[in-house]
């Protein structure tokens, strides 16, 4: 798969696609599993339809965020690999 | 697979704290219920005067484990106390203290941190536990 010319890792959509972020939670620094902590809290505090980005640079969270938000009845945007951490947007669905 | 997941917690180190609060922060992330029952060196490092002092870790740890956990501090590692509380706060974490561990170290219910809820005996821990697993660390 060609990623786009920046370097940037394309891995569920373009980033060209992605909807304006209604919040970014940066949890870079905070270990397992506390971006998901910090993720969830995002969600109970946001309206349904709202688009969260977390950076993180726990290995964990590109698994196991998406894996929650599937479970917990989201919309995962992507998983962007941004070189040091990742970027996971989510739209609150409910 | 029960909607419940039950912690016995025994040992009072901070590795073992540790793992058992991102323990209940996952299954409390995933709707679970989690019970936590404090018993004999866990419950005394949840009195209220020593829950943010250092508790040591585990004797397999050794002095490689200790630099490893030192460092995963002075990098900003949460402390088992604040991950309790974050899933407590997402989630539906109930934490007991068992009376007999109570009896055996001499403590009252206003020498406990305020995280824990309660104290109760080991009966009302199984009936609460719901069929679910219970994990004994």
């Amino acid at each position: 798969m060609s990623g786009p010319p920046n370097g940037r890792k394309r891995i569920a959509v373009t980033d060209t696609a992605i909807p304006a972020v209604t919040r970014t939670i940066d949890a870079r620094g905070s270990f397992c599993p506390g971006p998901l902590m910090e993720l969830i809290r995002g969600i109970k505090e946001g309206q349904v339809g709202d688009v969260l980005a977390v950076l993180s640079n726990d290995k964990g969270s590109k698994t196991d965020i998406p894996k929650w938000v599937e479970k917990a009845g989201h919309h995962l945007i992507g998983v962007f690999d941004r070189g040091d951490y990742d970027e996971i947007v989510v739209e609150k669905l409910r | 697979m029960s909607d419940t997941l039950n912690l016995v917690l025994f040992s009072g180190t901070d590795d073992k704290l540790q793992a058992a609060a991102v323990l209940t922060a996952g299954a409390a992330a995933l709707g679970k219920r989690v019970n936590i029952f404090l018993q004999y060196w866990a419950l005394d490092s949840f009195r209220a005067d020593r829950i943010d002092l250092d508790h040591g870790l585990a004797p397999e740890a050794g002095e490689a484990g200790r630099a490893a956990v030192d460092a995963l501090r002075a990098a900003g590692q949460a402390s088992w106390k604040y991950t309790l509380a974050q899933a407590k706060e997402l989630g539906d974490v109930d934490i007991q203290a068992c009376s007999l561990s109570m009896d055996i170290l001499h403590i009252e219910e206003s020498d406990l941190d305020p995280i824990v809820d309660g104290v109760e005996g080991v009966t009302a821990f199984y009936l609460n536990a719901d069929d679910g697993e219970i994990v004994f660390i």
